[in-house]
């Protein structure tokens, strides 16, 4: 900031940012932009109170003993970190801020199908989170973020009820969104703009869309019969009055294993956007990238019974879904082998959006890979309930993810805010992230694989040089989620104005202005083009 | 929620590309439903297998025919909705408030039934977790029954009690006029929602009330 200029009287555009003021024309807004500044402030708000929640869990794990915690409170921890992080960020994260913000601009309309019914599923979230936030301030839940019965319906005293209702609750959010924008890619294309000139981000938000009406109303009836039987005593999932506690994990991972895919496949979307655009080349084979997106969809559905392998489920019902699970893995790895290929022969940059998106290839492969290793039936008996499965889903949901998020926000910052971020801090800090993530999560498949297991607050002396690393790591990464709030929130006063394109990137979101106007196109554009023609643009769209 | 003033929404280009989205919205939300109710029924199918003797006696603890007079109210109000529809299309006003306010009647009565009916499995102990009793060895199991009992038609009796809110709702708009074409679209919306909640009935009564009906 070496020349701070005064702002100039220049006129500036209206644009969805200025054209009204005033907490109301916040809070009451029905602009699709609006709306996803909305969830991006609550939403980071989670992030960071789940992260401290990982803090002090990494603290405890610095030494064997179980030296600042009570194993009660410990359960605590755990169980709030995974419930804020996986309900209130990981599953809104992209498609609620990055979805709401892209989905019209991407495709030539001026809004979601029905933006009202946008804003309601903001302040059912909001609901919901205010439900969970209690239940965090009264004592906290001891259960694990899966709620199994009968613990979670019988023995658990801790306030189960309030926290099962924000779930639930939170869950209808994520269905209008999905309803909003499955309907929204079907009937508000810009004219021209056909489903194989979609943006690959796109694909699998629709993708993701299918996950979130079709599995979050298994979830929720799973967790409102645990309500019920707390509230009445009654026995629907306790064994010592006929009920059958499998019943519950069959409802709850027929939603929540497909959950990990309402996780990762709007990352994978994003990837498929700032790969191309940072190789300057079309994404290659781009049908079977769209297509794997879906299959993800469909097969994601077929392998819950993954998570029972132990827990008593039949053999074949085993079997069968190990196998389902492989399968899984053939569009995961299509899609890598894609981007892979597009990078070949490409001219790549590494602007922070592409350290990010490098980032995500080279975990998500890491953190497929060792996911074969859990579905196989045999292994899976070895390392089911240690560190080895932390690790492998730290590395789909945080090196995946949560790199592919803030990749997606570097990249579309630009035309979010109109303003441009300081790129060496941005690199910087994805370099911090990417090097705190492993030095964390890394170990952990060593010391899971040695059979340290996951939820106690104590662990055998001989695993203590390989948690120190992970506490460590944690620290890094804490610092490199940290730098990204300082620099961004910067740059919202500071940063240098942003051009319509700064990355001359293909897609029509870069055709709006910088930051877009509220109707986002004066005129609905029409489109004659395939999506990302990087090879063809010599001139820059203006 | 504030009827917009004029019939089109200003995020859509046209009257017909609205009326598609909203169709398609409905039909997206109604396959939503489908797995709330099928993850119960999924719970029931269990159940019923598991403890087939248990639920079968249970089962005869209701009655078949208070529920099959409800099912013909259900499928009656099933008629005065398409008829609603049909109205609706055609721009008949005061015909489509009669058909509507006719839905309503027909869905309240089926609601005030299912209170009538819940008020008297509580005063013969049939609510589970209140005193519950049953006679016989089956008290267990039977209890799991009146669980998923109330369960499902307590879900189902509040999706009942949205529709007859919305289509009060639709009623007031009818007699005002702002329901004529082309902005009739939120009756066929609400009559595709009330149809679904009538289906999800006619698979509730089988399930619920003619386990083993043909042993005496
Ligand atoms: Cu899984």
């Amino acid at each position: 900031m070496s020349s701070k200029t005064v702002e100039p009287v220049s006129e500036t555009p209206v644009n969805y940012l200025n054209a009204s003021f005033g907490l109301r024309s916040w809070l009451l807004t029905i602009d699709h932009k609006r709306i996803a500044l909305l969830y991006l402030v609550t939403i980071t708000l989670f992030f960071f109170v789940g992260g401290v929640f990982a803090l002090l869990i990494r603290l405890e794990l610095l030494t064997p003993r179980g030296d600042l915690f009570t194993a009660e409170t410990y359960n605590k921890l755990f169980t709030m970190h995974g419930l804020i992080m996986i309900f209130f960020f990981l599953i809104p994260a992209v498609p609620a801020v990055l979805g709401n913000f892209l989905v019209p601009l991407m495709i030539g309309a001026r809004d979601l199908a029905f933006p009202r019914i946008n804003l309601l599923s903001y302040y059912i979230y909001a609901v919901g989170g205010t439900f969970t936030m209690y239940s965090v301030v009264a004592g906290g839940v001891d259960t694990g973020w899966t709620f199994y019965t009968p613990y979670s319906s019988t023995y658990s005293n801790t306030h189960v009820t309030a926290m099962v209702i924000g779930i639930f609750i939170t869950g209808f959010s994520s269905i209008l969104t999905g309803l909003n924008f499955i309907v929204t890619i079907h009937k508000m294309r810009a004219p021209g703009l056909t489903w194989f000139r979609l943006p690959l981000f796109l694909w699998s938000i629709y993708a993701t869309s299918i996950i979130m009406i079709l599995g979050t109303p298994s979830v929720a009836m799973a967790l409102a019969l645990v309500a019920m039987e707390r509230l009445l005593h009654i026995g629907i999932f306790d064994p010592r009055l006929g009920g059958d506690p499998l019943l519950f994990q069959h409802l709850f991972w027929f939603y929540s294993h497909p959950a990990v895919y309402i996780m990762i496949l709007p990352g994978m979307g994003i990837v498929s956007e700032i790969v191309p655009c940072f190789s300057r080349k079309r994404i290659f084979g781009y049908s079977f990238v769209a297509f794997s997106s879906l299959a993800i969809a469909v097969l994601g559905f077929l392998v819950w019974g993954h998570h029972m392998f132990v827990a008593g489920q039949s053999i074949y019902a085993g079997i069968i879904f190990s196998a389902l699970s492989f399968l899984v893995a053939i569009p995961s790895a299509v899609k890598v082998f894609n981007w892979t290929a597009t990078l070949y022969k490409g001219s790549v940059s590494f602007a922070t959006p592409m350290l990010y998106a490098l980032g995500f290839i080279g975990l998500f492969t890491i953190g497929g890979l060792t996911g074969l290793v859990l579905a196989t039936l045999g292994l899976d008996i070895h390392v089911h309930d240690t560190y080895f499965v932390i690790a492998h889903f730290h590395y789909i949901m945080v090196g995946g993810m949560v790199m592919a998020y803030l990749g997606g926000i570097h990249f579309w910052w630009p035309k979010i805010t109109g303003r441009l971020y300081p790129d060496s801090w941005g690199r910087l800090a994805a370099a911090i992230i990417f090097i705190g993530f492993n030095l964390t999560f890394f170990p952990q498949f060593i010391v899971g694989y040695l059979g340290m297991p996951r939820r106690y607050h104590v662990y055998p002396p001989e695993f203590q040089v390989l948690n120190v690393f992970s506490t460590a790591g944690a620290s890094i990464l804490g610092v490199g989620y940290l730098l990204p709030l300082l620099y961004l929130f910067w740059s919202l006063k500071y940063g240098a104005k942003s051009p319509a394109n700064p990355w001359d990137a293909t897609g029509l979101e870069w055709m709006a202005p910088s930051p877009p106007p509220t109707q986002n196109f004066p005129v609905t554009p029409l489109v004659a083009w395939e999506a990302y023609e990087y090879e063809k643009r010599e001139v820059p769209v203006a | 929620m504030p009827e917009p003033t004029h019939a089109l929404a200003e995020q859509f280009d046209d009257l017909e590309q609205q009326r598609q989205a909203s169709t398609i919205g409905m039909w997206v939300f109604l396959a939503t439903e489908v797995i709330f109710f099928g993850a119960l029924i999924t719970g029931y199918t269990e159940y019923r297998a598991s403890y087939y003797q248990a639920w079968a006696a249970a089962s005869k603890h209701l009655s078949v025919v208070f529920g099959a007079i409800m099912t013909i109210l259900l499928l009656s109000s099933s008629f005065t909705m398409a008829m609603a529809v049909h109205f609706a299309r055609l721009g008949g006003r005061k015909r489509l408030a009669l058909c509507l306010l006719l839905t309503i009647l027909l869905g309240a009565v089926f609601v005030g039934m299912k209170f009538m009916e819940w008020h008297d499995h509580y005063q013969r102990h049939e609510v589970p977790g209140m005193g519950f009793e049953f006679p016989g060895p089956n008290a267990r199991e039977a209890q799991l029954f009146f669980s998923f009992y109330f369960a499902m038609t307590g879900f189902h009796a509040l999706h009942m009690i949205v529709g007859i809110g919305i289509l009060a709702v639709l009623t007031g708009l009818a007699l005002l006029g702002r329901l004529a074409p082309p902005r009739h679209v939120p009756v066929d919306i609400a009559g595709l929602y009330w149809h679904f909640v009538d289906i999800v009935w006619i698979f509730l009564f089988p399930l619920l009330y003619l386990v083993d009906l043909h042993h005496k």
